[in-house]
């Protein structure tokens, strides 16, 4: 996988650019995993393949939230809107069984350049955006969540400086905004404790803000003293995640050195918390081409996709990935190669 | 995707340069608290005058929770040394300084010789033997992916085995903000915080945080020679030919580094905004040639290309670099190439690099950059 960057006057852009074919799922779930928008090509002339529907599925999985279906080569086929709204409907169809937020379609000839940067005027019959006036202008502000607050404690940053009697009891807790909005003043619950706070400050190196959100990294001061540590979770009172030990979520196995098994034992990093975890059940494989279920399989292999339940030795402060990608994302390491092995979006907890 | 930095963002939305430096500082604390003993490599470039800075921040009203390294070829200019020593006073941060004129004394490598000498190679022994030496086990660089392409497909934490090498194939998939730091005892991590920054982004935080840089990123009159159309400093370690006249230029530097490959160009930007407008400028008038697609998009690599022969010594460099590097007069491009990018397979054909058989590597051989793919 390539990363790639460029910049219109309106934003600027990061192209994960992943390959294709099904032995790169792992590649494409992790490119999407950061993508705030997918864009999945089509030839015109060959219509919807296997790996279209492939790669929109693994775009629903991964909650991408902006998908554009791209029709290109539509100098091939005479630049037909009768072929355009053929796979598009089509499309449609499939797109109906996944949870996909957003869905656009542009009809291109990439070649040629019709609807890249400007409107074509080889299909006056398509009345859309041209696909970079889409990329400019697709609304991404609200697909972060702002709603629920979550503070994953990354950092403990104590000055111990006796010289400065303000900095001699300065207890910071840094750390990157998962979700939500904070404020001074803002009643607080901490885990794994479930005691309450209060927000006292909330500190940059740029001076105090008024409110901190998602992706902002700061560092909260409390005006209890709690044990807090690296790893512990910050959020409302009345809107905390679950504190859990056991979790379902999709896997998507990552590694040919081992397989994934019933009664595996793994590490698992979710947000800044590591524990350990065993594999109590494979409750079906994904077949990612035809959404089969498996319910018979009893490990998954590189590049597969299935449904799992985890038992952690300590609690997981987690979200459903659908509600939140940062606190309902994880990744699985080796514990014996410390190789990443596998990435996992929390389906539900207990 | 983020807010471009001509808009001003609305309500809960952050500007570019605010993603990255939250970004940025995200990295260094989840560093700081993984591992026993990183360290941050800082040459005085700007790249790493921003990571400083960087660091700073994460940490701050504390200090900065690890040492600083400069991995010192003994080929610096004067100006740089004493900007690094002021500036890591003021951070308060312990300097290491990996010399390689220790290691060529202590006869541990050999210095190459002739007109075309040039200790770029010998970076990588000093900085390997100072990591094992002081035991780090993780060294921040101020590599960015768009740099050039080798780079686009590095990771954030890149892993390094015990004999400090890069395994493109042993590199971990990195999801969401979830990084996986564990190693084994004698591996290290090289970790890019600032890996989604562009050039402009660089220069645009520079401005933005009054952040100070060596007086040589300025223009300045300076005795200089051409050599394969790069324009040299006259200095008495540099080997010239009596073909080689010297006479004097207005130039800056976009990099600092060995003195003896590190390119000049011609300038008059004396102040950052003048900067900022030549790298805005190029950018502009590359994303002008949106049909021309891959017409801009060689040029751009080669532009590339050509800043990174500028900086790799004459030694590594063959008469299709050469060429390339002429175009290095042109303002200042990062080869962030603002531009669409048909990928990987078309470039791999085109890029002069590959190309050309007989040319090894062009790139400078840099200490916190990873080898090409």
């Amino acid at each position: 996988m390539a990363y790639r960057y460029f910049a219109t006057p309106k934003r600027t852009f990061i192209i994960a650019d992943t390959p294709g074919h099904i032995q790169y799922t792992r590649n494409m779930v992790t490119g999407a995993s950061t993508a705030d928008l997918a864009i999945i090509l089509v030839d015109a002339r060959k219509g919807l393949q296997e790996q279209s529907r492939r790669h929109a599925f693994l775009t629903c999985l991964l909650q991408v939230p902006h998908l554009v279906l791209a029709v290109n080569k539509m100098d091939l086929v005479d630049y037909s809107q009768e072929r355009f709204e053929q796979i598009k409907s089509e499309f449609a169809d499939f797109a109906s069984k996944l949870d996909v937020c957003d869905l656009a379609f542009v009809p291109l000839s990439a070649l040629h350049g019709d609807n890249v940067v400007s409107r074509s005027e080889d299909m006056p019959w398509y009345s859309g955006p041209s696909l970079l006036h889409h990329l400019e202008n697709v609304h991404i502000a609200s697909d972060r969540n702002l709603i629920d607050a979550r503070f994953p404690v990354q950092y403990v940053i104590r000055p111990h400086r006796s010289d400065d009697p303000e900095l001699h009891d300065y207890r910071g807790y840094a750390g990157q905004l998962a979700g939500g909005v904070l404020k001074p003043g803002d009643e607080v619950t901490h885990l794994p404790s479930g005691l309450n706070s209060r927000i006292s400050r909330i500190m940059t190196a740029d001076g105090e803000v008024a409110e901190a959100y998602s992706p902002m990294s700061v560092t909260l001061l409390l005006e209890d003293e709690i044990d807090i540590s690296r790893g512990d979770m910050i959020c409302r009172p009345n809107n905390a995640p679950k504190a859990s030990q056991d979790i379902e979520a999709m896997v998507c196995w990552m590694t040919d050195a081992r397989k994934l098994t019933p009664r595996s034992k793994l590490i698992v990093k979710h947000t800044t918390r590591t524990a350990k975890v065993m594999v109590k059940d494979l409750r079906y494989r994904l077949d990612v081409n035809t959404l089969h279920r498996d319910e018979d399989a009893d490990h998954l292999a590189l590049n597969e996709i299935g449904r799992v339940r985890l038992r952690s030795t300590q609690p997981l402060f987690v979200d459903e990935y659908a509600k939140n990608r940062q606190t309902g994302g994880f990744i699985l390491i080796d514990e014996a190669t410390n190789a990443t092995v596998g990435a996992g979006m929390v389906v539900k907890a207990d | 995707m983020g807010q471009s930095s001509q808009q001003a963002p609305g309500r809960y939305q952050l500007s570019q340069l605010d993603v990255l430096e939250a970004e940025a500082i995200f990295i260094m604390r989840e560093v700081a608290a993984e591992f026993e003993r990183p360290v941050l490599l800082f040459s005085g470039g700007k790249d790493s005058i921003v990571m400083l800075r960087l660091a700073e921040k994460a940490f701050w009203p504390g200090a900065v929770p690890f040492p600083v390294m400069h991995v010192d070829t003994g080929h610096n200019f004067d100006e740089v040394i004493e900007f690094r020593d002021r500036r890591v006073a003021e951070a308060g941060v312990r300097l290491v300084v990996a010399s390689v004129q220790e290691q060529i004394d202590a006869g541990k490598v050999t210095e190459p010789t002739g007109r075309w000498a040039s200790r770029n190679r010998l970076q990588t022994a000093a900085l390997l033997e100072a990591i094992e030496e002081h035991g780090f086990d993780a060294a921040f660089g101020g590599a960015r992916r768009d740099e050039e392409k080798a780079r686009a497909k590095e990771r954030v934490f890149s892993f390094r085995d015990e004999f400090g090498q890069w395994d493109p194939k042993n590199q971990r998939p990195e999801l969401w903000s979830v990084f996986n730091t564990r190693i084994d005892r004698g591996e290290h991590i090289r970790v890019f915080p600032i890996s989604n920054w562009t050039e402009l982004d660089v220069w645009s935080y520079i401005e933005r945080e009054r952040l100070e840089l060596p007086s040589i990123y300025f223009a300045h009159e300076r005795r200089v020679f051409e050599r394969d159309g790069i324009l040299l400093a006259d200095s008495p370690i540099i080997q010239r030919d009596e073909t080689e006249t010297v006479f004097a230029e207005t130039v800056r530097y976009r990099t600092v580094g060995d003195l003896t490959c590190t390119g000049a160009v011609k300038s008059t930007a004396v102040e950052l905004d003048d900067i900022i407008a030549e790298i805005a400028a190029t950018r502009l008038t590359e994303r002008g040639q949106t049909r021309a697609d891959d017409r801009a998009s060689e040029a751009a690599w080669r532009t590339a290309s050509a800043r990174a022969t500028s900086r790799a010594c004459a030694a590594n460099t063959c008469p299709a670099a050469r060429r390339a590097a002429s175009t290095e007069h042109a303002p200042a491009t990062g080869p962030s190439s603002h531009h669409f990018d048909p990928g990987p397979g078309k470039h791999e054909q085109r890029h002069p690099a590959v190309r050309h058989g007989g040319l090894r590597r062009r790139r400078q051989e840099h200490p916190d950059r990873p080898t090409a793919v």
